[in-house]
């Protein structure tokens, strides 16, 4: 209990430390800092589900961007946190369907049918907007500041971490990490898998559509290749499995080193740069398949063993 | 009379998905090895019989016996050096399952991107036997009858491979049970590795023909992956005449949805097809009930 208390107060004292950040950094630094906590956002809330069923979702893109043309759509018509509920509501209906049609079956099914999910949704929307609106892509009018878009972010980080850790201790999340060890033992002891697995896989892209309505207005201008960029999934999935996807901080070491790293290959190395990434993570796949947090675990077991023969 | 061509249009469409989706049955259900850079074979192979043809002047159909066996050395390769340390890691074939979705879903990224620098965004197509025949008043593309007839051929060899030769038959017990398998002096590993490079040979001859009649860019692999996937688990996973029957469906599904109702929603009803299967008959067609 009193290690819980620790635990607290010192992401509540790095939470009223970061905010401070606005003041302080200059226009890159600030852009910069509100790339680390996006995909923070979208990494943590993948581990969510994925970290404890071993379910792996190819879909992170989908629902960030149901989120971020939601904004495009709605966001000069409406006040703006009209607007997140809204795109809020449409990923967690997105995801409930998904996840009854899926997470009933094997993992197989789910892995297969998120992986052609963005793709599905970035073709419905083109010819939704070519055939009904005849407005292919769409400016962003909105009054936020980037400074603003940090702090929400932020804001949406602490949520998903205190989230995160809520679930954990709760019935659910012992419910979860069973499924993940064997799920038929799980369905022995009377838990409801699919019930479970759908409502969490739910609530992890209800996480992923907020923090693409949180970005949407960086960008001035969305078309449906823009928001529902395959890319955005891919990264996220290495940047949880480099930092480890069994802790709930771990994605977020994940994160920064390789938000910095792209950053720089980008920068770099445009035209190169999806091979550069998808190497980064076949390495990562072979040499670190538990992550840093897995490799430090197990150091540190070595460690203890060593010192008590 | 519309109605004549897009059934055969989409019976034309409808057996390259099943040709590439047997590929993949073989690499799934045999290897065990669930590969998202599936797709990206098509468009490596579609490239490789483009430069052949505008850059050698090769036709595809003996392009095909020069891509054919460079796409399963590749695919042997491929699976020696990158996956069986997978293979060796993985002590259940779930752990296999998703070190092989994530080890290929970066493949994907490294192929797809090297396909962006040799060649650009650009659309791709060039002219190869291009002359219209009239059958029973619908007229079609030479190369579309073509491409239709060597897929029934390969098709037809591999079902006769697996059913009537020794090597075959191996190949259909380990996709039963690797480890019975091995217990009756199978060589699981060789087995597996010889089909994943066959399937990927299958793909690289899909790649081929559809390059004939269609047009292809460095960005469409992971489409065909999408519905190479969905056709082995509507046809289940395993059954060759089960991929045969859904490649058509498929197939004839999009042309009709192209035809009739908007080209801009033929995923959509892949998808559609998709959702219904997964919620009344997960385990295929012709699959049989497993847990």
């Amino acid at each position: 209990m009193r290690r819980g208390a620790v635990i607290v107060a010192i992401a509540a004292l790095a939470l009223g430390l970061l905010a401070f950040v606005p003041w302080i950094a200059d226009g890159y630094q600030l852009s910069l800092a509100i790339g680390i906590l996006n995909y923070a956002v979208l990494a943590t809330a993948w581990t969510l589900f994925s970290g404890p069923t071993r379910y792996v979702s190819l879909a992170t893109v989908a629902f960030f961007g149901i989120g971020a043309y939601t904004v495009a759509v709605l966001g000069e018509v409406l006040a703006w946190p009209v607007v997140l509920l809204i795109a809020l509501g449409t990923g967690s209906v997105v995801a409930l369907v998904v996840g009854f049609a899926t997470l009933r079956l094997s993992g197989v099914y789910f892995v297969i049918f998120t992986f052609g999910l963005a793709e599905l949704i970035r073709q419905v929307v083109t010819w939704f907007e070519v055939n009904v609106t005849r407005t292919l892509g769409r400016y962003v009018f909105v009054d936020i500041s980037q400074e603003q878009i940090y702090w929400q972010l932020l804001g949406l980080t602490a949520l998903v971490f205190g989230a995160g850790y809520a679930i954990r201790r709760s019935r659910l999340g012992l419910a979860l990490r069973v499924i993940g060890d064997d799920e038929v033992v799980a369905r022995h002891l009377g838990i409801g898998t699919t019930a479970a697995k759908v409502a969490l896989f739910t609530f992890s892209a209800g996480f992923m559509t907020l923090c693409g309505a949180i970005m949407a207005p960086r960008w001035t201008y969305i078309d449906p290749a823009i928001a529902f960029n395959p890319v955005v999934s891919f990264q996220v999935l290495i940047m949880a499995l480099l930092g480890g996807a069994h802790r709930l901080y771990g994605p977020l070491l994940g994160v920064i080193p390789l938000t910095l790293l792209f950053e720089f290959l980008l920068a770099r190395f445009p035209n190169h740069f999806s091979i550069l990434i998808g190497l980064a993570f076949m390495a990562i796949v072979y040499a670190i398949p538990r992550g840093i947090t897995g490799l430090v675990e197990q150091a540190s077991a070595r460690l203890r063993r060593g010192a008590a023969p | 009379m519309i109605l004549l061509e897009a059934t055969l249009a989409g019976l034309v469409l409808g057996g390259m998905y099943a040709l590439v989706a047997l590929g993949l049955n073989l690499q799934y259900g045999v290897a065990r090895i669930m590969n998202l850079a599936y797709g990206e074979g098509v468009i490596v192979a579609a490239f490789a019989a483009w430069w052949l043809y505008t850059a050698g002047g090769i036709n595809p159909i003996f392009g095909l016996a020069l891509i054919l066996p460079a796409a399963f050395a590749v695919n042997w390769l491929i699976y020696r050096l990158a996956l069986t340390p997978l293979v060796r890691r993985a002590k259940l074939r779930e752990q296999l399952e998703v070190d092989s979705i994530l080890a290929t879903f970066g493949l994907l990224f490294v192929v797809q991107g090297l396909m962006l620098v040799a060649f650009g965004g650009a659309y791709y197509s060039y002219g190869f036997l291009s002359v219209p025949v009239v059958i029973a008043d619908v007229t079609i593309a030479a190369n579309r009858l073509l491409a239709l007839g060597f897929a029934l051929v390969l098709g037809l060899a591999l079902y006769l491979a697996l059913t009537r030769t020794r090597i075959g038959t191996a190949v259909r017990a380990v996709a039963v049970d690797p480890v019975a398998a091995g217990l009756v002096a199978i060589d699981v590993r060789q087995v597996a590795a010889a089909s994943f490079a066959l399937g990927g040979a299958l793909v690289a001859a899909g790649g081929v023909l559809v390059s004939m009649f269609l047009t292809f860019n460095a960005n469409i692999g992971v489409v065909f992956t999408m519905k190479a996937l969905i056709v082995v688990i509507m046809g289940g996973v395993g059954n060759l005449l089960g991929c045969l029957v859904a490649g058509l469906i498929l197939g004839l599904t999009e042309t009709f949805v192209a035809t009739w109702v908007d080209p801009g929603l033929t995923l959509a009803a892949t998808y559609a097809i998709f959702l219904a299967i997964l919620l009344v008959r997960p385990q295929g067609l012709f699959g049989r009930a497993a847990r």
